[in-house]
């Protein structure tokens, strides 16, 4: 980021500061959602008024189908729609309307939205406000699925999300929201489909995207004093996904290790680990391992939750696997 | 109504029944190939209400979505070629029947969900008037047609609270024609009148004889002026008469057939034609040539859309996204 001026910002902030540039720069962008606009003291209602900043009723489906309405008709709306978990409520217009009328136009409309929800979170809340349910959207045609894991490409996602001319699902981390990191001031843009290495390394790659990319670069440091040099890449956008910086890093070392909080068979992982064996077999020095959550709901108490998803340890175990001597 | 409107009218319906009973035969030739759910017998909604909407004004519709595409305006050749699936369609082959899509007339979606877009037109509508906002004398407004079916998905509660919550300019057309699908309205709600169901939000409301074409123009007029001068949203409840099964194919059995003679007396067309000549709109030989117009047009869309060319599989990932 050489010439670029930053700052420390959280990463719910630095989301917060892409989507009022945006609103700034464009007044065809709007905010609707069920907490939007809580007071008149909102800094989006102060900068933009009530007829941008519009807080909806609990009815997802209408809320988002309207959405996609006002696209085609030239707005650019995001929907802060709080919980991923919401989204199922309207899934006809999440992965059904609006992610199909520029396909099945023949190209003749656009639908620009973006639909920003939370996801991943861990505090004891359970079966319903804790999933990792991106798998079910990332293979969706049309529908673009964003998952940043730092505060700056956090606000580089958004950016980018309301300026594309499709559908984009942006889910924020619910345990990355107040972590802080450096942010580029002004105008920051990070390109969709574009896989960032966060960590370069010669020994294994480690796929992992939104929070397990944080425990895949602990474990990498833990796995560095044992002299194994781990890569780790996180996609930033599995729709569209850079298969072929995954494909060029496993070229390199041979060994995958692929990191996802969802569930297994819904996971980005197992599309990863799919690609991999079918494009990349030949590299391969040891079998692709996925470190992914157990295919169950999340449980309230503690220790189930740390049984059921991904951590650091088991990262850590995993490159262990495919390093070991013979396993080539 | 003046002799200009009705004979306007008139063509608008017959195009949208000639057009219907030709898709009728080439689906049962195989030339449209794809799931077809024909209007017959709903002509006069589409044509009365589309009939006074503008270009700029936005449509959008459900399954059953043929007449409202032609009303709008849309060219029959290439909503001929769209329902044969080829790239000189008005999707290009890559929506059919229940995805016609004419952005030059304002038809800006249908949907085969049932009420999928019914929450779209509140959309547009909110983006109209945030333009009326900023662009003296702008008035347009949104138009969703939806059947009586839609009106027990959640989507219309959720749609009807919020365009009133906001006073939007929408106005909702529920083509009632007495069977969601297969089930006639009674096994579905015991509420009779979909339009006595929005009083609570204060939304005007009617309902018409949506076989009287000239019925359905007077009272949308009425709701239209409403909501271009700003008054909020309003309902529009016509009661028609499906002729053909639910979708081409339907053996149709959950229901009598209707007697032909009984048909001849409600056939929205047939009556207009009655209407227009007993006011002196026009006579018997302009009925006339209206009606072979409408058909020859037909036949020369089916000409055109026959030589349209297929659409090219690079298309199919070229598409996914837009720009």
């Amino acid at each position: 980021m050489t010439g670029v001026t930053t700052r420390e910002l959280t990463y719910a902030a630095a989301t917060n500061e892409a989507v009022h540039l945006e609103m700034a720069r464009d007044e065809d962008v709007v905010l609707f959602g069920q907490s939007v606009a809580g007071s008149p003291d909102d800094p989006f209602v102060r900068a933009f008024g009530p007829d941008r900043v519009r807080v909806t009723p609990i009815s997802e489906t209408a809320e988002i189908g309207m959405a996609a309405g006002a696209a085609l008709a030239g707005k650019r709306p995001v929907v802060d729609c709080t919980m991923a978990e919401f989204l199922l409520v309207a899934m006809d217009q999440v992965v059904n309307e609006a992610n199909r009328f520029h396909y099945m136009s023949g190209g003749r409309v656009t639908a620009p939205l973006v639909l920003k929800a939370g996801y991943g979170f861990t505090a004891g809340w359970a079966g319903q406000h804790t999933g990792s349910i991106y798998g079910m959207f990332m293979g969706v045609p049309g529908l673009k699925v964003a998952l940043p894991s730092t505060p700056a490409d956090a606000k580089g996602l958004m950016a980018s999300a309301i300026r594309d001319d499709n559908p984009v699902l942006f889910l924020h981390h619910y345990l990355l929201l107040l972590e802080q990191g450096p942010v580029p001031d002004g105008e920051h843009l990070v390109p969709f489909g574009t896989a960032d290495v966060k960590r370069s390394g010669s020994d294994v790659t480690v796929v992992a995207t939104g929070w397990t990319v944080h425990r895949a670069l602990a474990a990498a440091e833990r796995l560095a004093a044992d002299g194994i040099d781990v890569e780790v890449i996180d996609p930033r956008t599995i729709a569209p996904l850079d298969t072929a910086t995954i494909l060029t890093s496993v070229g390199k070392t041979g060994r995958l290790v692929l990191v996802d909080q969802a569930t297994r068979h819904s996971s980005v992982a197992t599309v990863i680990a799919g690609e991999v064996a079918e494009h990349g077999f030949s590299a391969l020095r040891a079998p692709i391992v996925q470190v992914t959550a157990l295919d169950a709901s999340i449980a309230y108490a503690k220790p189930m939750e740390d049984y059921v998803l991904p951590d650091e340890d088991k990262i850590v175990a995993a490159v262990r696997r495919v390093t070991v001597r013979g396993a080539a | 109504m003046n002799a200009e409107q009705a004979r306007s009218l008139l063509r608008t319906m017959w195009r949208i029944r000639a057009f219907e009973e030709r898709v009728g035969r080439l689906k049962r030739s195989d030339e449209v190939h794809g799931l077809i759910h024909l209007s017959t017998g709903g002509e006069g909604v589409a044509a009365a209400v589309c009939g006074q909407l503008r270009d700029g004004d936005v449509v959008y519709s459900g399954h059953r979505a043929h007449g409202h595409v032609i009303a709008k305006g849309a060219p029959l050749p290439e909503t001929m070629a769209e329902l044969m699936g080829r790239a000189g369609g008005l999707c290009r082959g890559m929506g059919g029947s229940m995805h016609l899509v004419d952005v030059a007339h304002g038809m800006l979606g249908a949907t085969g969900v049932v009420g999928g877009t019914v929450p779209a037109a509140l959309g547009s509508a909110l983006a109209a008037r945030m333009r009326r906002e900023s662009t003296e004398g702008e008035d347009t407004v949104s138009v969703v047609f939806f059947g009586d079916g839609a009106v027990q998905a959640g989507t219309f509660a959720e749609s009807v609270n919020i365009a009133a919550l906001w006073r939007l300019p929408v106005v909702l057309v529920c083509e009632n024609n007495g069977f969601a699908e297969f089930t006639p309205r009674s096994a579905h709600t015991p509420v009779e009148r979909v339009s006595d169901l929005v009083a609570p939000w204060g939304i005007t409301a009617a309902t018409v004889d949506g076989n009287d074409a000239v019925a359905v123009w007077e009272e949308f007029a009425r709701l239209l002026a409403g909501v271009r001068a700003g008054d909020g949203p309003a309902l529009l409840e016509a009661l028609t008469h499906r002729l053909r099964g639910h979708y081409e194919g339907d053996p149709d059995r959950y229901r009598d057939a209707i007697a032909t003679e009984e048909w001849q007396q409600r056939d929205p067309v047939l009556r207009l034609e009655r209407t227009g000549i007993a006011h002196g709109w026009f006579d018997t030989d302009e009925a006339k040539a209206v009606r072979e117009a409408a058909h020859a047009e037909v036949e020369d869309a089916v000409t055109w859309a026959r030589e349209s060319p297929w659409p090219t599989p690079e298309l199919a990932a070229s598409l996914v996204y837009g720009s």
